[in-house]
């Protein structure tokens, strides 16, 4: 433990019994299943509390152990309920990290979702449209430059629903994430570009001009902080959506691992955040835990209520002055379509920018009918297609103008 | 060092209603030498629990508010530029003219830097760490490890007593996992109506224990209410002290002082649009 003063020594752990200790590390293991990011630093101190004679008051232990280990409000709000229900031996409750989700018995992968979304890919597969993956060239630097788009050139203008070979479907992801990662790059450049310092750094300017006995000659400026734009992505994952969710969950996934500030939000009767679980490095695995949560309740989707949700416990903790919020819908509300109105005007009125997605919107003889989506537009500063790469890439120089 | 129940006597004493969690929280700060990150609404008196903490040690509260742009030099320390310039002026020629102005002699010390050199250990009350950026957290999540400061020109200044940290947030910004982990936690919610009813008692020689308790089951009424800016713990104080101001004895036998003076609990237009007094009448009906 990097702690100032002392910290507790191993010699500690061995005034605890090897059970109590055995059984401590277990309880640990518990709480990381739930989603506590629990550290060594932590366990020591937790054995440290054992061994000082906090284990004879289970009240005692329980509140200190929860002051310790609890790192944010939704640990804090589980940890009760996990510590009577290892020590105490009392019914746990369910931890789903989905708000309000019905856990399905089943839980199909990402794969058989990609699966289902190729089946219903309109059934005549386009393989003349694409070229076959051995036209692509091997080798990509991977580093977040625009190379990386361009491999996906012939795959840019296929709309997502039509991509039926498992190789293309890998490939749209790929190129969805090497996107994701492009937009970042070029976002960062241009806001280095943008910055200029405006005010003296007295500090700099007084050591550098002790040589002229101090008389400010040369002058220090002060960079201006620039605010990194903060992408909040909101995805529907109905089932009116089925086709698009596995792409956009892999583009989502890019962004997240690209933008130094995102945060992810799927809906579909309700909303979940899903930040965390796309936090894993690793993005097969990141997206096996999405695809769970993407899993809807059959009941439609319900994005007025969705927002209300986001507004209401969300929206303070994740806006600030220079966020864009991204919502990839295709509008269909099965809610209040008048609610979905004026939530969007409550988001409208906290945040710089809302785009709002919709891949039904390139398709042939589309118009926005729907009610969800008529009752949202008039609060939407950008409304654009989103079936396929090129449409996602014609976003980048818009958000580089926040 | 205290125990809990020292603690919690001390916390009632010095006018700071606690649950019985956060003595705990407060016994464990010392023992295991961690901050203290407090997390709540605004307004459910976050602030308050450091204020209280410096009585219950009998120390000096140091406070740090945080915003957008804070930097080290408005943080930590900053160099006394007026008295440079005159020094260079003044020896102008003189060799360890550059030794001199940056001495201690005129270093300016900012909260963080005065807080590890009292010579007893402060409370340092960090406010609103959300609203610092990413890489002042960074900066802060050393302090609290090190408890040393570098400063180029004078070297390292080791601390020579460990303060008592306390961290508030509001969550306008997600924290890092390292501070987090770093840090105890304790969630302040809302007091319910047993607390309030001992803070309006506590904080306001003139109410009476009835009426407290009515003010308080009242304002638990107008939270549950879809507000958008609910009342915190100050605004209750507030709306007390002006019915009691008042001459209010009983809030049932005045209502229409009792829906005007609503001001004090809501703040935006909105709100005050939303509680009709056909609602203060509703609310009024559940307070006996």
């Amino acid at each position: 433990m990097s702690c100032c003063g002392s910290s507790p020594d191993y010699d500690d752990l061995n005034e605890v019994s090897r059970f109590v200790s055995a059984r401590l590390a277990a309880f640990l293991r518990t709480l990381r299943d739930a989603g506590f990011r629990v550290g060594l630093a932590e366990g020591q101190d937790a054995a440290t509390l054992i061994s000082v004679g906090y284990a004879a008051k289970p009240g005692l232990l329980r509140a200190a152990f929860k002051h310790l280990l609890s790192a944010r409000k939704s640990d804090w709000d589980k940890f009760d309920g996990l510590f009577d229900a290892f020590w105490l031996g009392k019914r746990v409750r369910s931890r789903s990290r989905t708000i309000g989700s019905t856990p399905g018995a089943s839980n199909p992968s990402l794969k058989s979702l990609q699966d289902k979304s190729a089946e219903q890919g309109g059934g005549q597969p386009v393989t003349d449209q694409l070229p076959s993956s051995d036209d692509v060239p091997e080798g990509r630097s991977g580093e977040g430059r625009m190379e990386g788009a361009s491999r996906a050139e012939n795959l840019a203008e296929v709309d997502f629903r039509k991509l039926s070979d498992p190789d293309q479907v890998t490939q749209a992801h790929e190129a969805a994430a090497q996107l994701a990662r492009a937009m970042r790059t070029r976002l960062t450049r241009r806001d280095l570009a943008r910055r200029r310092g405006y005010r003296l750094d007295l500090r700099r300017t007084i050591h550098r001009n002790i040589s002229h006995g101090g008389v400010p000659i040369s002058l220090v400026k002060r960079q201006r902080k620039d605010k990194p734009l903060r992408l909040i992505v909101l995805l529907d994952a109905s089932g009116s959506m089925s086709m698009y969710t596995s792409v956009f969950l892999r583009f989502i996934h890019g962004v997240l691992d690209q933008f130094r500030e995102a945060e992810a939000f799927l809906f579909h009767t309700r909303l979940a955040y899903v930040s965390d679980a796309m936090k894993e490095s690793d993005a097969s695995r990141a997206l096996d835990r999405l695809s769970i949560m993407a899993q809807g309740a059959g009941g439609g989707t319900r994005i007025g209520e969705s927002l209300q949700t986001f507004n209401r416990w969300h929206a303070s903790r994740v806006i600030h002055s220079r966020s864009c919020v991204m919502i990839v819908s295709d509008g269909y509300e099965t809610g209040d379509a008048a609610l979905l109105g004026r939530e969007m005007a409550a988001l409208h009125r906290r945040c710089r920018r809302i785009v709002w997605l919709n891949p039904m919107m390139a398709w042939e003889g589309y118009a926005p009918e729907a009610r969800g989506i008529k009752a949202a537009l008039p609060h939407v500063d950008l409304y654009a297609p989103a079936n396929s790469l090129q449409s996602l890439r014609a976003l980048e120089p818009y958000l580089a103008k926040l | 060092m205290k125990g809990r129940d020292e603690i919690a006597q001390a916390l009632a004493a010095s006018g700071y209603i606690a649950d019985a969690d956060l003595a705990t929280a407060i016994s464990l700060m010392q023992m295991l030498r961690r901050p203290l990150l407090l997390e709540g609404e605004a307004g459910v008196g976050k602030t308050e629990v450091a204020k209280a903490l410096a009585k219950v040690h009998a120390t000096e509260l140091i406070r740090l508010q945080c915003y957008e742009g804070l930097d080290q030099s408005s943080a930590l320390y900053e160099w006394n530029y007026q008295r440079q310039l005159l020094a260079i002026q003044a020896h102008r020629g003189s060799d360890s003219i550059e030794d001199q102005v940056f001495s201690e002699k005129y270093l300016l010390e900012r909260p963080l830097l005065a807080a590890i050199r009292r010579p007893q250990a402060p409370v340092l009350l960090i406010d609103e760490i959300d609203r610092a950026d990413d890489e002042f957290e960074a900066f802060l999540l050393e302090l609290l490890s090190d408890f040393q400061v570098s400063i180029p020109e004078l070297g390292t200044i080791p601390a020579i007593t460990i303060p008592h940290v306390v961290l508030t947030s509001n969550g306008t910004r997600e924290l890092s996992d390292a501070l987090r982990r770093r840090c105890l936690y304790h969630y302040v919610d809302y007091p319910d109506v047993d607390r309030e009813t001992r803070i309006i008692l506590a904080r306001l020689a003139g109410a009476s224990p009835s009426l407290s308790l009515q003010i308080a089951r009242m304002v638990e009424g107008v939270r549950k209410e879809e507000l958008r800016k609910v009342p915190g713990v100050a605004e209750t104080l507030d709306w007390a002290a002006a019915l009691v101001g008042l001459d209010v004895r009983d809030l049932r036998d005045a209502p229409e002082t009792v829906h005007e003076t609503l001001v004090c609990l809501l703040k935006t237009h909105e709100d005050r649009a939303r509680v009709t007094p056909e609602v203060t009448q509703r609310l009024l009906g559940k307070v006996a």
